[in-house]
């Protein structure tokens, strides 16, 4: 919780990203673009699910949008506690070349309680994206008190 | 027998299959080899998998729960890994979507299982759903359903 106060304060989601283990093992940072969160997975060969083509591990491209999404919901959304993923569908669109994928999000309903997200990822174009995501978030507004404990 | 039978290690012809598939799993996946996915067996129509729990692959360093992105990446592994158990061999599978509902928090500091069954294979696209669990199936952490692209003519007419 004080990562998320700290990131917003310095305006730099990457204070918050750079916390997450996961994030760090899988190579993902999260930086303002014009005001707008982007995501990018920077590539390494231990992203790589189809060593033949070479293409990245499908797995990864959701993950990055996964983390995208939850970082939009925080960002655009004041004064709310880290956001739980109720469901996540990943299209996959087009093969992920062994190159970097950046990614956005953006919230097409805010919700008292739910948030619904819409995510796309791309590589050198952003107008052919790779995958895109549609994701539920449950959020709870950090003026209420008690966290909420049935997962 | 061919000159190649000859050479496999003894064991059943099932225990030959679990090998070569667990050879694709790890070693002709190189991301599942970085996470530490282990295949643990492959059934009629599916497998089991298993991801070992590892501080780096978690999201909350103060809770110790695997992250989401971790979740995720283990469900497309095993859909995938249960259509090429259908099809019974490593043709080219490409994910088209997968949905994951996640049902319940993961155990921290526990380590991940999954449970694919690939349950429609058409010529061209094939099905599969898994669940993954830290202790009960059947009170799993998250539930998969996923559509996959088969390439190469590996598909089948029913």
């Amino acid at each position: 919780m004080a990562r998320v106060a700290q990131a917003r304060e310095a305006g730099d989601p990457d204070v918050l990203v750079s916390s997450i283990p996961y994030a760090r093992f899988l190579g993902v940072t999260a930086a303002l673009d014009a005001g707008q969160l982007l995501g990018k997975l920077s590539f390494t060969p231990r992203l790589i699910g189809n060593p033949v083509m070479p293409a990245l591990h499908g797995g990864t491209v959701g993950a990055l949008l996964e983390m995208t999404a939850m970082l939009t919901v925080l960002w655009q959304v004041p004064g709310v506690g880290v956001p739980k993923v109720i469901n996540l569908t990943i299209d996959y669109l087009r093969p992920a070349a062994a190159e970097d994928v950046l990614a956005r999000g953006t919230v097409t309903k805010q919700g008292r309680r739910v948030v619904n997200v819409f995510a796309q990822a791309w590589q050198r174009d952003p107008s052919r994206p790779i995958a895109s995501a549609n994701a539920h978030f449950l959020i709870e507004p950090l003026q209420d008190g008690a966290a909420d404990r049935t997962g | 027998m061919s000159p190649d039978s000859l050479d496999q290690p003894p064991g059943s012809a099932a225990d030959q299959r679990l090998e070569l598939m667990r050879q694709i799993a790890t070693e002709g996946i190189p991301h599942n080899r970085e996470l530490g996915l282990e295949l643990l067996d492959v059934q009629g129509r599916g497998c089991s998998m298993r991801l070992p729990y590892r501080e780096d692959l978690v999201g909350n360093p103060v809770t110790g729960v695997l992250a989401g992105g971790v979740v995720t990446a283990l469900l497309d592994a095993a859909c995938g890994m249960a259509v090429m158990v259908v099809l019974e061999s490593p043709a080219a599978v490409a994910t088209l979507d997968l949905r994951i509902d996640y049902l319940r928090p993961a155990t921290a500091r526990k380590s991940l299982l999954a449970r694919a069954d690939c349950y429609r294979i058409t010529q061209h696209v094939a099905f599969a759903r898994a669940v993954a669990y830290n202790d009960d199936p059947d009170d799993p952490v998250a539930s998969a359903a996923g559509a996959f692209m088969l390439t190469r003519g590996a598909g089948r007419r029913r």
